[in-house]
């Protein structure tokens, strides 16, 4: 029974993992660059959400659905605009530089997003505790316990994989960024305007990371600037884990590293080691399979 | 249709095109023959917009069209089958031709297009649900040809369709090409190092050497020039 129980938080906090490493894993698709400001994306996105609540909470009422749900949605649209704004201004006129460059300048783009909101006329370096959106309940089933906002959390991240996983594959757009992942130039041969490709997949990654960041915020203590951080690295991991560039395998690495955190996390004496085990796996899968669970090993693109 | 006017390219500073003029002609085809590193890839680079020329005119259907985005060139109807085919290997046969198709939305336009192609190149209908990765050279070569045919273009560029095939397979894709040009009015600029192959279904050729137009004449008139034969066709 512990061991379903954990299963499941692990499950929930996994499927956020897997939100967040989707952005990783398309960006590193039409890109092939890590965007290390990902992780504070979902900051800003958790950010949003706090300013949104007194407001939803005047449209809406206290706690309720439609609020929640109000919240989420311009949280997800403001961070689609601030992810296309950062490919924009900071990504695109270094296109045609070494992938190191863009690299760095990505670094660059976190710690500046960092260190600004830390400061006190932005949000200031304190911790700031998150406002309940929705009243959680206590749900049992069959003999398991859940808290029912992680239950919500848990069904909508499924809808939003199964979703993604529509858009990328069933859709017009979608075989588009599939395409530009593959050769941008042929893209273009085709009619493709591949800066719009780009910009929608870091309009849509960005919109993932908000929505994740908002269910983070709602099962952590609070909120702070470097809070993106420690999921934003474990996204990281699950998205090279599951082989980068490739969207299932992002999203197969993020459940099996929030699993196995859980699962750790419950034993004594191992919960300290939860980040030490999540390198492990990561060495352990690339020793085994260079490529990640589900990549295709590839010729490096020039 | 199409015509080039001095135009030179360079690769930093590396100039791979030094001051070319050709012209194409409505409903013929022409080709482009030379060497390895004569230039002809970065012609038709050039020409669909891959590659920003250094000084020159292109123009097209009476429009100056060099300095547009791929994109935009692509959307006025000139379609290309790149060097070394860079089919989408991640992609399905049937979703490399839907690309082809990107910029249209008549549906049975399409549709018809795609029976079209399939009519021309039939092994890739056999091959639909395949992942375009999986197909052969020769395959890969048919696929290029009519995911650019689907974009329903008014000239088709053609980058060495004969490159690293059978000759088998290559003897099929040159009768192909010249059917697609019969049966579509279709206008394409073939470029080749297999002159022989290549001025066998032309009207009209060029010669380019270094960068440099060397000479032209009707397809016929080059097989029989002596310099032509003894440079690009085995004496
Ligand atoms: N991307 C590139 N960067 C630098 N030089 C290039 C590039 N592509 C082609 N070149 C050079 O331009 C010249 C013409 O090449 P190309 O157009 O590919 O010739 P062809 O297609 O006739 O073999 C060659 O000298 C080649 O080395
Ligand atoms: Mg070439």
């Amino acid at each position: 029974m512990e061991i379903l129980q954990q299963l499941t938080n692990g499950l929930a906090l996994g499927s956020i993992y897997a939100l967040i490493a989707l952005g990783y894993t398309m960006v590193y698709g039409v890109l092939r660059f890590i965007n290390f400001a990902h992780s504070d994306v979902l900051m800003l996105g958790a950010y949003s959400a706090f300013f949104l609540a007194p407001v939803a909470e005047r449209l809406f009422g206290p706690q309720t659905i439609a609020g929640a749900l109000f919240i989420i949605v311009i949280a997800a649209a403001i961070c689609a605009v601030i992810g296309v704004l950062i490919e924009f201004l900071a990504y695109r006129p270094l296109r045609s530089r070494p992938k190191l460059t863009v690299l760095i300048t990505a670094i660059g783009v976190s710690l500046f997003i960092e260190f600004t909101c830390q400061h006190k006329s932005v949000f200031g370096a304190d911790t700031k505790s998150f406002p309940k959106l929705l009243a959680s309940r206590d749900v049992a089933i069959g003999g398991l316990h859940f808290s029912s906002n992680d239950l919500i959390v848990l069904v909508l991240t499924a809808a939003l994989l199964a979703g993604m996983w529509f858009l990328v594959q069933r859709t017009k757009m979608g075989m588009a960024i599939r395409a530009v992942s593959f050769n941008e130039k042929a893209a273009a041969l085709m009619g493709v305007n591949v800066n719009r490709v780009i910009s929608y997949t870091f309009a849509i990654g960005s919109a993932l990371a908000a929505i994740a960041g908002i269910f983070y915020s709602m099962r952590a203590p609070g909120i702070d600037p470097l809070m993106g951080v420690q999921p934003g690295l474990r996204a990281f991991i699950a998205a090279v884990v599951g082989g980068i560039g490739n969207l299932p395998g992002a999203a197969l690495g993020g459940l099996l590293l929030g699993v196995i955190e859980t699962v750790a996390g419950g034993i004594p004496g191992v919960s300290n080691y939860r980040d030490g085990i999540a390198f492990a796996i990561l060495i352990l899968v690339l020793l085994f399979r260079p490529a990640g669970l589900l990549g295709k090993s590839m010729v490096e693109k020039v | 249709m199409l015509e080039l006017h001095e135009l030179t390219v360079a690769y930093g500073g590396i100039t791979a095109l030094h001051g070319i003029s050709l012209r194409v002609e409505q409903g013929s085809i022409v080709t482009l023959v030379g060497g390895n590193g004569a230039g002809k890839t970065t012609t038709l680079r050039t020409i669909s917009g891959l590659v920003k020329p250094k000084s020159g005119r292109i123009s097209y259907d009476g429009a100056e069209i060099s300095g547009l985005p791929a994109h935009q060139i692509v959307a006025r109807g000139i379609a290309q089958s790149p060097e070394g085919r860079m089919v989408f290997a991640n992609l399905s046969v049937l979703e490399n031709l839907r690309m082809g198709a990107y910029l249209r939305n008549d549906k049975a336009g399409i549709t018809k297009d795609l029976d079209y192609v399939f009519s021309v190149f039939p092994r890739l209908k056999e091959r639909v649900k395949q992942t375009a990765g999986t197909l052969s050279g020769g395959e890969q070569q048919m696929l290029a040809i009519g995911r650019a045919l689907m974009s329903k273009p008014k000239l088709l560029l053609l980058d060495e369709p004969s490159l690293g095939i059978a000759p088998l397979l290559t003897k099929t894709i040159f009768e192909q090409i010249v059917a697609i040009n019969r049966e579509l009015k279709l206008t394409i600029l073939l470029v080749e190092q297999n002159a022989n192959l290549a001025l066998e279904v032309s009207n009209y050729g060029y010669v380019l050497e270094t960068g440099r137009i060397l000479l032209q004449d009707t397809a016929a008139a080059l097989r029989e020039n002596p310099k032509v034969r003894e440079a690009y066709l085995g004496g």
